[in-house]
């Protein structure tokens, strides 16, 4: 099953416990940012002469300013409940992978500067220096982590090893050692207004193009409205929806979805990007100034209510942190929740009965759904605890005949990463981004054997882009993610469409 | 003169445990925290956050639903803490509350709980191999202390029985600023000087997880973000 010559596991279950491999991932760092992109982010250009006293002073900050920081680095026992959750520990054995050896790297430097024990005992409590070694070891392992929470759910305290993960890159940011991928992207964010740099005449374009091929498909008119002032609804989706597939055809999902209901809308060009990569190295500073796009779009278009696309990290950051980052939001409509999940307004129309499907649009597929982290174990949807569970599972079902969740103990609040999360959505990790998805595709291959499952729905765009790239090396082809909104698309028949003679979806391999 | 050591290393122990532990509440009560980030599905309401950390301290939920074989040995250790604790009330008043009471039987049991909770915690530090690559010499150590207690204690339970009414009179003599004479038993001095050590590096070490479990913020935030602006001292600074 290997490929690309890279050393995947075989494993026989998703969650079995791998021999530990002592430095097995040791060697794999992502690229170092640029200067030119650390600058953009107000961080060093490049290592700093003075880094060991820099990186102690901002973890000094960082116990001050962030409780859990604090609270994690002393309440952990080591009693090793953790130890066999990280889906990077699972896929690649290196034990520094475990999440609480993870924290750790950086633990036993505090305790070293930060705690008595550390100071006078340092090997008895595993305390050690700041050395050259330990921040290239900080670079490898903080950059193995997607920040996934999965350890959290799992520790009797709650210890969240992608906050310690955060403070680190936080830390290297703050020395000049930032990451290339990310401080790149964050960069084009503040210049463009999205992570892929699309510039406005760019995506006008893009838009008009999926008009006319909806209009092409259905013999109806659907609407992709850029820059529109006064519309009701802003939507902000991630610009990996404007180009990259699975994505696009859950963009045309939520066009039609909206279409149907009859609401107005816009995109915006100042924010047409969801994403928030300001979360992944643990900035507050510019995951804020990311965050006030978003307002300032709302503000200057004069819309009611906002709304976002598929995607995981970014619907934590709006869901969990847009009110803290750039509200309050009392210049919108009181009635609705800020912000909005597409699913939770399609799931509220497919309730009205304001939608009609074709179910059998999607006969020829049969599908799972991957719960992505961020949306699984940091958000909510609806008014219920766990409606992030049920309302992408009720929509599926609404549009799919055929439908079966994964292994328990791998989706819901205990889900896999997909492998490519929290800012390793790169080619310079592949192979722990192979590694990484071995517990989740385990999982899938279980429910293909089992009940012949074809597909797998996503909602995230990292999710579906990392999918897209390491299924073929499971042995699924590359399209066998779908963005939930791409089923809805599939089954949804527009006013006006005759319903039963359209073969017309491109669908080849008909199960 | 052995009362009299034993009369002042408890004072510093007590003074050290309440300070200590003290000033880290304190510390951890004033660290805001910047963002909203309860490990979800969480509870909506105060209500069902206090629900939720109950279930956490009483219960070990997480623990439970993560590792049973962990859970078990760590759940019966600290259950039979808590009993033997409650047992040990009767040292420090002159009558014994009627909660204190009812709880003797179970506390003689409880004690075999802790034991073999503790025994099976270290076996897994030492057996399981991703356990072992993650223990330091202070979490053996810990172990050692506690079974110190344990053990001692036991012992003078079950073999050789100690004057317990005159170490009653010690106690309750240190807490009115008497010393007065504590048996010379060797064992008795084992455990009281190991409980001692206990206390003292409690807000030193790991035992800070008490405290730090009602601090953790992934457990004791309301999942409200859309409907209640949560802003950080600091971060508030940012917006003028
Ligand atoms: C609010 C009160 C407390 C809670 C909720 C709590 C909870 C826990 C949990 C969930 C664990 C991990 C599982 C395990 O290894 O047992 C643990 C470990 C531990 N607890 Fe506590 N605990 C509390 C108070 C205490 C106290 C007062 C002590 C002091 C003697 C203590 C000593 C320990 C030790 C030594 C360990 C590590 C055991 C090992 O080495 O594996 N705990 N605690
Ligand atoms: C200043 C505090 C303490 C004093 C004066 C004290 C004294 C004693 C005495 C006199 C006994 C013998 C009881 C008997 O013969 O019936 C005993 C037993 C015991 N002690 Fe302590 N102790 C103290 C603190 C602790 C602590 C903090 C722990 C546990 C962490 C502990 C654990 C035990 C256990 C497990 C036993 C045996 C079972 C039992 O009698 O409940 N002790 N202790
Ligand atoms: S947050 Fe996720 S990736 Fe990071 S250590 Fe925990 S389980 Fe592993
Ligand atoms: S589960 Fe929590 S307390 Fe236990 S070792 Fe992991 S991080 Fe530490």
């Amino acid at each position: 099953m290997a490929a690309d010559g890279d050393d995947i596991p075989k494993l026989s279950h998703p969650l079995e416990i791998p021999k530990l491999k002592c430095g097995a991932m040791e060697g794999l760092q992502p690229f170092i940012a640029a200067p030119e992109h650390q600058e953009k982010l107000g961080f060093p250009g490049e290592l700093v002469p003075n880094w060991k006293e820099v990186a102690l002073a901002k973890m000094a900050e960082l116990a001050e300013k962030n409780r859990a920081f604090q609270v994690y680095l002393d309440a952990c026992v080591k009693c090793g409940a953790c130890t066999d959750k990280c889906h990077y520990f699972l896929g690649t054995g290196d034990p520094k992978n475990m999440p609480v050896a993870r924290q750790d790297l950086l633990r036993s430097v505090y305790r070293r500067y930060f705690t008595f024990a550390g100071k006078y005992f340092p090997s008895l409590v595993g305390a050690r220096d700041l050395t050259e070694e330990v921040l290239q070891e900080w670079y490898s392992y903080y950059h193995q982590c997607s920040e996934c929470r999965r350890c959290s759910v799992f520790c009797p305290y709650g210890i969240d090893t992608a906050e310690i993960t955060m403070a680190a890159r936080e830390i290297m940011d703050a020395v000049g050692m930032g990451q290339k991928y990310s401080n790149e992207i964050i960069g084009k964010v503040k210049d463009v207004g999205n992570n892929l740099g699309l510039n406005p005449k760019a995506l006008a374009a893009t838009l008009e193009d999926l008009e006319e091929e909806i209009e092409d498909d259905t013999g109806i008119s659907v609407r992709l409205p850029l820059d529109e002032k006064g519309a009701d609804i802003l939507l902000v989706t991630p610009s990996a929806d404007f180009f990259a597939e699975p994505h696009i055809d859950g963009l045309i999902g939520y066009a039609k979805v909206f279409h149907e209901a009859g609401v107005s809308w816009t995109l915006s060009s100042y924010a047409s990007e969801a994403a928030n990569f300001g979360l992944f190295i643990g900035s507050y500073e510019n995951m804020r100034e990311i965050a006030l796009r978003i307002r300032k779009a709302a503000e200057d278009l004069g819309v009611k209510r906002i709304i976002f696309g598929e995607c995981g990290h970014a619907w934590r950051v709006a869901y969990s942190f847009l009110n803290t980052l750039a509200g309050p939001f009392d210049f919108l409509d009181p009635k609705y929740p800020v912000p909005q999940h597409i699913l939770e307004f399609t799931w509220n129309e497919i309730q009205k009965g304001t939608l009609k499907f074709d179910k059998s649009q999607n006969d020829h597929i049969k599908l799972t759904y991957h719960d992505s982290c961020n949306v699984a174990r940091a958000s909510r949807m609806g008014d219920e605890p766990g409606g992030q569970f049920e309302i992408p599972r009720n929509v599926i079902k609404a549009v799919c005949n055929y439908y079966y969740d994964m292994d328990r103990s791998t989706t819901h609040e205990s889900t896999l990463c997909c492998g490519g999360g929290g800012g390793l959505l790169t080619d310079d990790l592949m192979e722990l981004r192979k590694k990484g998805a071995s517990p989740r595709m385990t999982a899938l291959q279980e429910v293909t054997e089992e009940h012949g499952v074809t597909h797998m729905a996503a909602i995230c765009a990292i999710c579906k882009t990392q999918f897209s790239k390491v299924m073929p090396a499971y042995g699924y082809d590359m399209d066998s993610i779908v963005s939930v909104h791409q089923l809805v698309s599939n089954a949804i028949i527009l006013t006006g469409q005759d319903g039963d003679d359209d073969d017309s979806e491109d669908e080849t391999e008909a199960a | 003169m052995l009362s009299v050591i034993y009369a002042i290393l408890f004072y510093v122990a007590t003074i050290l445990l309440v300070v200590g532990v003290a000033m880290k509440i304190r510390k951890y009560a004033r660290t805001p925290a910047p963002l909203k980030i309860p490990t979800t599905p969480a509870p909506t309401t105060t209500g069902g956050v206090v629900l939720r950390m109950f279930r956490e301290v009483v219960f070990f939920e997480s623990l439970f639903k993560s590792n049973k074989w962990i859970w078990l040995f760590g759940w019966a250790f600290h259950m039979g803490m808590w009993l033997v604790l409650i047992r040990h009330i009767r040292y420090f008043t002159y009558d014994i509350w009627w909660w204190v009471q009812l709880a003797q039987p179970f506390g003689t049991y409880a004690s075999f709980a802790m034991l073999g909770g503790l025994l099976g915690l270290w076996a897994r530090r030492i057996l399981v191999e991703r356990i072992r690559y993650i223990t330091n010499p202070s979490d053996h150590l810990m172990l050692a202390l506690l079974v110190a207690i344990v053990g001692s204690g036991m012992m003078m339970r079950f073999v050789v029985h100690t004057d317990i009414l005159a170490v009653k009179a010690f106690m309750l003599g240190l807490m009115r600023l008497r010393i007065e004479t504590l048996p010379g038993d060797p064992i008795l001095l084992v455990h009281l000087g190991a409980v001692a050590v206990l206390m003292i590096i409690f807000p030193i070490s790991k035992l800070l997880h008490a405290p730090g479990v009602f601090f953790s913020p992934s457990r004791n935030q309301v999942d409200n973000p859309r409907e209640v602006r949560h802003i950080a001292p600091w971060a508030k600074k940012l917006e003028s």
